[in-house]
């Protein structure tokens, strides 16, 4: 039990209200210079109301956020086995050069005379995405992964609308194990999914998938590697299927540190590919983001790429292309040219490491998953356990759920062991999944111990002291919080004079 | 009043020329805590089959078929605010809709009570 | 290679353990041919010094609007970021986590995102707000799908005044969905005319305030006028730094408020990654793409915050999910949050007013230019000028002189018929000196 305190902290772990609780209107961390309260030009439109914005000093205000940072997990505190996430370790060079001012402090519409570098880099970046993946073209501009598919899901409705099959071709054929992205983006781009099943050794079911080949069919959207972490070994079945029935071959890269340097997607067939800069090329994740997902595209979804586009003139300076019509291009996916400061932290990434070092990463990416499967499997269920896999193993709660222990439990107790846990539930082909992606920058050491921990909480389960794992977290900065009842009453913002801190100290009295 | 259930594990009482419908004691404990329920207005219409409402635990949402074809006649509006009366009353106060139906036979081809336990048995 | 902690002692002992002679056996279900033996056609590997130079000589083939008198606008705009901020977000702890999907080990994620979420819905005057989306115009283009899922009808009307760049965004995504652009001509000040167009068929009518040509609208009408017709009001924005001094659209009515967040916190970044705001009235909640967080108690009763409402997401709800939206702007929104709590009301209206003030300063001076007129009436820092000449032209001679004068509405939108219009806006950035030298460069220019 640990003890309660006056103040709430415990130890080096600080208690922090919100800002609305501490700041008031007139505070600021700002000094600027008075305004002169000249006549406006407002036409009367000025504010009427007060805003009731909260200000803090910059004293205050540092203390805020770095009390509420120390309640997060990170990388660079550990281990970060997040399946399907690559949380790999951020270089810092890379944050440096985002700064960079002529990177940072450039507009996105000054003079193109003005921007030269920033086009060259946007061109040096395509050219290594297009020479790793075997693809004759790249659209930088999406903005995320999902942004990145339905980048390329557009491409190829418009290659399908540019053969006169737009109207025709509506069904895009989506294994079961997908990421939830895939079918939403298949949804925003106007096709209807079907879901395709899945083989008991974790691929797709090629039977299942000719079978659902016709007329009416545009695409396939296909992880490879794929989300139970394993390679899709009839992947050039596939995309020499879907193409002979008429339909292009879309490849959620989601996964694609597992082969960078070893495997070049054009190679297998692929039509359209997102890149995660965020994962592969480490661009730090941010609590949830930017990131940025350029999307390769095969020489016949080349001609539809949205603007911007990128023109080399003759004398080798570059310009830009911002307007669809005239051109075979889809249209736009954002305002301007995509996340430039992903751009140039990956740039830098890549550079750093090279093609053999960009190998390596594949390999070893691979090697540490497998050598956590290897350790793990005689203790958990390891469904598709019998052969390789790729960057990610998979285990299950099956083996540990008869005693009691879910998967949420085992998540619970890793908190109290201080790591982050691996993706729980996901992906859903596989019940109680416990997917754990170590990526290639940890060191043997830490896997070790990380397989240790794994190791000695299954025999805890098997002890029969399932009351530890239902009670955990116990070390963590909060305990299962209630996901129940903040999505039956949604409290979604603070309001004055609602204040959840009553809130707690009256469901405490009660 | 007979009481009828489809494998989807809805259920359907029929009074007179209206139908009452809501998701089975079994249903509403796979689902977890219930938090919200999106029921359809009066007046809409639906085929049997037809995707008509929306329960959602935090963690996952279901869709509801209309196990019978015909018009929405009326809605649950307590469970707007007290969606939890669906884990506690999933065949009484935490009902979703009532509904004419237009087509008779289509209720008697649904599952009776001894029925639907042997199927959930089953499952 | 210095990111790879691996020793081959460990590769080869770890090969072992595995029961694998060479690490090609991990790759066995790659199909034969498509597995590389050799390495691609690309450099190798390179130390910090050589990479950093490398990064360097890029960037000083650009400009930096620093070092330049620098009036651009248009959608990004350049405003001072404190120091506090970029430390902030450098912090291990928020740089380098995920998506607080583990509440626990996350609570400063998360309280940050609420923060935000309560911050932009007081900035807006609305009643709640999502956790971010990419930026102001994939925001916009979300805006419109979702006025078409809660209205289920199918047009959406774009006013003369949205940001070029917002529309064909909102085109590219709204048009796959089936959905009908109604984008009318480029107009300086006349977000009302989209009112001309409701009709039982009309989900939404999106308009701007302050709109790309700077002009700022009440916009109190229209959204009666939509409300009346059964289709909603989206007010879309640029520039979030207006609302510390104009009316917010929230008060004025609008349903869905989406739009820029880069002003707050945010560097140019050649346009990315920015961070968009989007909030919606309470009744639309379920609607709203993107994450959101909320407050609940943890076991022991304690007060904490989770991401809520979930089953709208893709994660869960795949191809009946509100957006397609995963990764988001999280780190852009922390830094719009950390921002915006050192400016606090008292500080946002001064940095609003000072940037009026500079803009009143500039459109003063470029109007007195022979050869100018400036079209736009009531701005907060931005305005429409027109120049006697091609303003493409013009806009590419000043930068010979060191002036980033602002945007040819040519290079945004050439179908405008504005090829003799320039965007141009100040901020709290731009001194006395600057404006001079604008006006010198633009005298010398037109001469």
């Amino acid at each position: 039990m640990i003890p309660s305190t006056t103040s709430g902290n415990r130890g080096l772990l600080q208690a922090e209200p919100l800002i609305f609780e501490t700041g008031h209107a007139t505070g600021t961390g700002v000094d600027l210079p008075a305004p002169k309260n000249t006549p406006n030009k407002l036409g009367g439109l000025a504010r009427k109301a007060a805003l009731d914005l909260p200000g803090l000093s910059e004293p205050e205000t540092m203390r805020h956020f770095v009390r509420l940072s120390q309640k997060n997990y990170a990388i660079d505190l550990g281990l970060f086995p997040l399946g399907s996430c690559t949380m790999k370790h951020n270089p810092r060079l890379n944050e440096r050069v985002a700064r960079f001012e002529g990177f940072a402090d450039i507009h996105p519409l000054q003079p193109i005379s003005t921007i030269q570098g920033a086009l060259e880099l946007m061109d040096q970046l395509a050219h290594w995405l297009m020479e790793l993946t075997g693809m004759p073209a790249v659209a930088l501009s999406p903005k995320a992964g999902a942004h990145g598919e339905f980048c390329g899901m557009l491409a190829i409705k418009a290659a399908l609308e540019a053969r006169g099959e737009g109207k025709t071709r509506r069904r895009v054929l989506v294994p079961s194990s997908a990421h939830g992205t895939n079918p939403a983006t298949a949804v925003a781009a106007g096709f209807i999914v079907d879901e395709v099943p899945g083989t008991e050794d974790g691929r797709v079911d090629l039977a299942a998938f000719k079978a659902k080949l016709g007329p009416d069919v545009a695409a396939v959207m296909l992880t490879n590697p794929n989300t139970c972490g394993l390679f899709e070994r009839d992947v050039k079945k596939i995309a020499d299927l879907i193409h002979a029935a008429g339909g292009y071959f879309y490849c959620d890269g989601a996964n694609y540190n597992a082969i960078v340097g070893r495997v070049r997607p054009g190679d297998l067939g692929v039509d359209a590919m997102h890149i995660n800069l965020h994962k592969t090329f480490s661009t730090p994740h941010g609590g949830g983001g930017p990131g940025a997902g350029p999307t390769v595209l095969s020489a016949a979804l080349a001609p539809f790429a949205p603007v911007p586009h990128i023109v080399k003139r003759k004398d080798g300076a570059r310009e830009l292309r911002e307007h669809a019509s005239g051109t075979q291009a889809f249209g736009r996916m954002c305002a301007f040219h995509g996340q430039m400061g992903m751009f140039t932290r990956a740039l830098t990434y890549m550079l750093s490491h090279g093609n053999d070092g960009l190998r390596q990463v594949a390999e070893d990416a691979v090697l540490n998953a497998n050598y956590l499967l290897a350790r793990l499997k005689p203790h958990f269920n390891a469904p598709f356990g019998d052969g390789p896999c790729m960057h990610e193993a998979l285990l299950d709660d099956s083996s540990i759920k008869p005693k009691g222990v879910e998967t949420i439990d085992m998540a619970k107790a890793l908190l109290d062991e201080g790591y982050h846990p691996f993706t729980t539930y996901f992906p859903l082909v596989v019940h109680g999944a416990m997917l754990i992606e170590p990526t290639e920058t940890e060191p043997k050491r830490e896997l070790d111990r990380f397989a240790d921990v794994m190791i000695a909480l299954a025999e805890r389960v098997n002890a029969g002291d399932v009351e530890f794992f239902k009670q955990a977290p116990t070390l963590a900065p909060m305990r299962r919080l209630d996901d129940t009842r903040a999505a039956r009453q949604p409290k979604l913002r603070w309001r004055r004079g609602e204040n959840g801190a009553d809130a707690a100290a009256k469901h405490a009295a009660e | 009043m007979t009481t009828r259930y489809t494998k989807d594990h809805e259920w359907v009482r029929l009074d007179g020329d209206v139908a009452t419908i809501g998701i089975s004691a079994y249903a509403a404990e796979q689902l977890g805590d219930v938090v919200y329920v999106e029921l359809p207005g009066e007046g809409d219409e639906f085929a049997a089959g037809a995707d008509m409402a929306v329960v959602e635990s935090a963690k996952a949402a279901s869709d509801v078929y209309a196990p019978i074809a015909g018009v929405i006649t009326g809605a649950n509006a307590l469970l707007s605010t007290q969606p939890d009366l669906v884990n506690q009353s999933p065949q009484g106060e935490g009902w979703f809709v009532k509904i004419r139906p237009s087509n008779k036979a289509e209720f008697d081809a649904l599952m009776d009570e001894a029925a639907y336990a042997d199927y959930v048995k089953g499952l | 290679m210095r990111y790879l902690p691996l020793t081959n002692i460990d590769r080869k002992q770890m090969l072992g353990v595995i029961g694998a002679k060479s690490i090609d056996d991990l790759f066995a279900d790659v199909p034969k041919t498509a597995l590389l033996k050799g390495l691609i056609d690309l450099p190798r590997a390179q130390g910090e010094i050589e990479v950093h130079r490398h990064m360097q000589a890029l960037a000083e083939k650009n400009t930096p609007a620093g070092r330049t008198a620098f009036f651009l606008g248009a959608g990004a705009y350049r405003h001072h970021v404190p120091a506090t901020v970029d430390h902030i977000i450098q912090r291990s702890e928020f740089l380098t986590a995920y998506t607080p999907y583990q509440p626990e080990i996350a609570q400063g994620t998360l309280q940050a995102l609420y923060e935000f979420q309560s911050q932009v819905a007081l900035l807006l005057d609305m009643e709640v707000a999502n956790a971010s989306m990419y930026d102001g115009s994939t925001a916009c283009a979300e805006a419109a799908m979702m006025a078409a899922r809660v209205t289920k009808r199918r047009k959406i009307v774009f006013s003369g005044g949205v940001h070029p760049h917002y529309v064909e965004t909102a085109r590219t995504a709204c048009e796959a969905l089936g959905l009908e652009i109604i984008a009318l001509p480029a107009a300086i000040d006349d977000e009302a005319a989209v009112t001309k167009h409701l009709g039982a068929d009309v989900a939404a009518v999106i308009v701007q305030s302050p709109n790309v040509f700077g002009a700022i609208t009440d916009l109190t009408k229209i959204g009666e006028a939509a409300r009346g017709a059964g289709a909603l009001m989206v007010a879309t924005f640029a520039e979030c730094v207006s609302f510390g001094l104009i009316e917010p659209p929230g008060g004025m009515g609008a349903d869905i408020v989406c739009g820029e967040g880069q002003s707050i916190g945010n560097a140019l970044n050649f346009g990315g990654p920015y961070v968009g705001l989007f909030a919606v009235k309470e009744k639309y909640t379920r609607q709203m793409p993107g994450r959101v967080a909320g407050e609940t108690l943890d076991a022991d009763g304690k007060r904490g915050f989770v991401l809520t409402l979930s089953t709208r997401e893709q994660h869960i709800r795949r191809e009946k999910a509100t957006s397609n939206i995963c990764t988001n702007s999280g780190l852009c929104q922390l830094a719009w949050t950390v921002h915006m709590t050192l400016l606090g009301e008292a500080g946002l209206r001064r940095l609003a007013q000072l940037n009026h003030e500079k803009a009143v300063a500039l459109a003063e001076a470029l109007g007195r230019v022979k050869g100018v007129e400036v079209l736009t009436k009531h701005f907060f820092n931005e305005i429409a000028i027109r120049v006697a000449g091609r303003a493409q032209k013009l806009v590419d001679a000043l930068a010979e002189q060191g002036v980033i004068g602002g945007v040819a509405m040519s290079r945004l939108n050439p179908k405008a018929g504005m090829d003799d219009v320039i965007i141009t806006c100040a901020t709290e950035m731009n001194t006395v000196e600057d404006i001079a030298a604008y006006v010198d460069a633009l005298k010398a220019v037109l001469a």
